[in-house]
């Protein structure tokens, strides 16, 4: 004992350890609520206390600049009767779910591509990631650009190059075709992040499972559906997960490109309570708003979660 | 038999090839090839790039070209000018909403990965009753979108009197950095083999001392990619410095853009273009830099 630490002394400075503080240093519950206090204390000043704050102003009626009172269920009963309300959580809705389809079956069509072997391929798979590296807001940015009215580069394309229209799209000026903007920015986004994600998971398919099935005559399509999807699926739920959540509760993008407009037929849960909230001061209904979001994140996260990908899950968390 | 087996995977192989085969063997043809892998890989890369190379060009137009597409091909500059990002350096604060955002993702980055270190440490390596569970509410917290948490939050950074303040974002953005960040590194820390950690212990080093000797240095790896994606992730915030700041010369750049260079109903759409593409350059570069780790810490952290 004493030669070893004797020898060891001059790295390690035992020494140390025999003083109060070491000794204090060295016992396990204390250094466990060390190592934890910052992030602890962030997490529940800043995360689990709003949470809670949400839900009580959110049955207040409480503006910027003025502590509100409680009014029970009011604006929850008041937002039921709003057709913008109703408008917004349609809108998010739809927006989710055509986006999510939309950048999973070709985030799987581009992991599938780069899963090939492919000149340049980290280059490629390098810049591939870029729309998921770029602040969306300034993304978004580039595509308000790309759907002005007058100077549409699409519209351009399709009007003045190939002629298959005769006048120019006002992408962001009716209903419909802005929320179909949106929504195509969107998926645009979402790709690379599900397309690495899911290169991820091919990646860790043994080839040689696809070498058995080939020699047992099954055919590409028997190939994909029997052994890539089932491998798939741990890392396509989690993917799946996330990507829902996170389009689900959106911002940015709505808010960059068309702010809820026109006429209100964009806006996003999120976006309608930041517009009911700061601009429009009524936090009380802003909070209202937002605390709506909740039972759909649970209800989504948990489909997606164990829905998809239980079984797999399980089996997938074995392994580690 | 070997013959016949090379008869049937060929056949095999044609009947698949028609389809999206996730492999291709060599013996493919070069034609089909080209047909189902590299014209659709090109068109993907072609719409994932576009908007970018569409910012970039228009933030090099002079005005009349910018909006005489029948004169000018659109598509390309023919006197590019400098004259929009020189007025957005010079007629903007915009090289100070650059050192705004730079300085609170700078901050915000440190504070998180601290802290990071700590609690994944903590639970990975002391091995305490509950841990998993601890381990499991961090997690959970990473699936809290800020959009529920800014209205409420905005009124707790009022009260503390943070309100327009870089503060209020330097201590909110660990909220949503931490558990990104312990997530990926207690992933990190699993793939450092215990027994040389019960070594130095049994040498007689201290729980400290093993962390900052031995656990943090072969952890470097993991360190600079949880420290690129916070940055990246505090780079790019946009609903708190949207919420929590209010004076133009505080603001970030994302936001900056979009409130202060959008004035009127003629959009200046050279310079929004020149300010979107500077605004993107940093983490760009950082992330050039570090593609290899984030790309493989990305995956790493996905497949916990």
């Amino acid at each position: 004992m004493d030669a070893t630490t004797g020898d060891l002394a001059l790295e390690w400075k035992p020494r140390k350890q025999h003083s109060r503080i070491g000794r204090l240093f060295d016992s396990k519950p204390f250094l466990v609520a060390l190592c934890l206090l910052p992030t602890v204390g962030l997490l529940v000043v800043f995360l689990t206390y709003p949470l809670g704050l949400g839900l009580w102003l959110s049955m207040t009626d409480t503006t910027i600049g003025q502590p509100g009172e409680y009014i029970g269920l009011d604006n929850f009963y008041s937002l039921f009767s709003d057709p913008v309300f109703w408008g917004a959580v349609w809108y998010t809705i739809f927006y989710t779910a055509v986006a999510t389809v939309g950048k999973f079956l070709l985030g799987l069509w581009l992991a599938l591509l780069l899963n090939n072997h492919i000149p340049f391929k980290a280059f490629i798979r390098a810049i591939v990631l870029l729309p998921w590296i770029v602040p969306t807001v300034l993304s978004a940015i580039a595509w308000w650009w790309i759907y002005d009215p007058q100077f549409s580069i699409v519209s351009f394309v399709l009007v003045d190059v190939l002629h298959w229209r005769t006048h120019y799209i006002d992408f962001l000026g009716s209903p419909w075709s802005a929320r179909w903007s949106l929504i195509v920015a969107n998926i645009w986004r979402g790709i690379p992040f599900v397309a690495i994600t899911l290169l991820a998971g091919l990646q860790t398919i043994s080839p040689s499972l696809y070498e058995a099935a080939l020699l047992d005559g099954a055919s590409g399509w028997q190939q994909f559906r029997r052994i890539t999807v089932p491998l798939l699926m741990p890392i396509l739920s989690v993917a799946l997960t996330l990507s829902v959540l996170f389009t689900f509760s959106d911002f940015q993008l709505v808010y960059a490109i068309t702010r809820g407009g026109p006429f209100n037929s964009t806006h996003l849960m999120a976006t309608l309570a930041f517009q009911r909230a700061i601009p429009g001061s009524q936090l009380g209904e802003g909070a209202a708003i937002a605390v709506s979001m909740i039972p759909f994140l649970l209800v989504a996260t948990l489909v997606c979660f164990f829905g998809v990908g239980r079984r797999k899950w399980q089996q997938g968390s074995d392994n580690d | 038999m070997t013959d016949t087996a090379a008869v049937t995977t060929q056949e095999v192989e044609l009947a698949a090839s028609t389809k999206d085969a996730p492999e291709l063997l060599s013996w493919d043809s070069r034609a089909r090839r080209t047909i189902t892998v590299y014209i659709p890989l090109a068109i993907f890369i072609i719409v994932l790039l576009f908007p970018f190379y569409w910012m970039a060009i228009t933030s090099i137009k002079p005005d009349y070209e910018m909006y005489n597409y029948k004169q000018y091909n659109p598509f390309w500059v023919h006197s590019p000018t400098l004259d929009n990002i020189k007025k957005l350096l010079f007629d903007t604060e915009y090289p100070r909403w650059l050192m705004t955002t730079m300085g609170i993702a700078t901050a915000a980055t440190f504070i998180s990965v601290g802290a990071s270190v700590l609690a994944a440490y903590a639970i990975e390596r002391l091995r305490f009753r509950g841990a998993q569970h601890v381990g499991l509410a961090i997690y959970l917290a990473y699936l809290v979108p800020p959009t529920i948490l800014f209205i409420p939050l905005a009124t707790l950074i009022f009260q503390f009197g943070l309100f327009d303040s870089p503060f209020a974002l330097i201590l909110t953005y660990p909220t949503f950095l931490i558990p990104f960040c312990t997530w990926l590194l207690i992933g990190y820390f699993k793939s450092i083999p215990y027994e040389l950690e019960e070594c130095a212990l049994i040498d007689g080093a201290s729980r400290l001392q093993i962390l900052w000797r031995i656990t943090l240095p072969l952890a470097v790896p993991g360190l600079i990619s949880a420290g690129i994606f916070a940055f990246t992730l505090s780079w790019n915030e946009f609903i708190y410095a949207l919420a929590f700041i209010q004076s133009t010369e505080k603001k970030t750049v994302p936001v900056a853009i979009l409130t202060e260079l959008v004035t009127g109903d003629v959009y200046q759409w050279g310079s929004l273009m020149a300010g979107s593409l500077l605004g993107s350059v940093p983490v760009a570069i950082i992330y050039s830099f570090f593609v290899e780790y984030y790309v493989s810490s990305m995956t790493g952290a996905v497949k916990e």
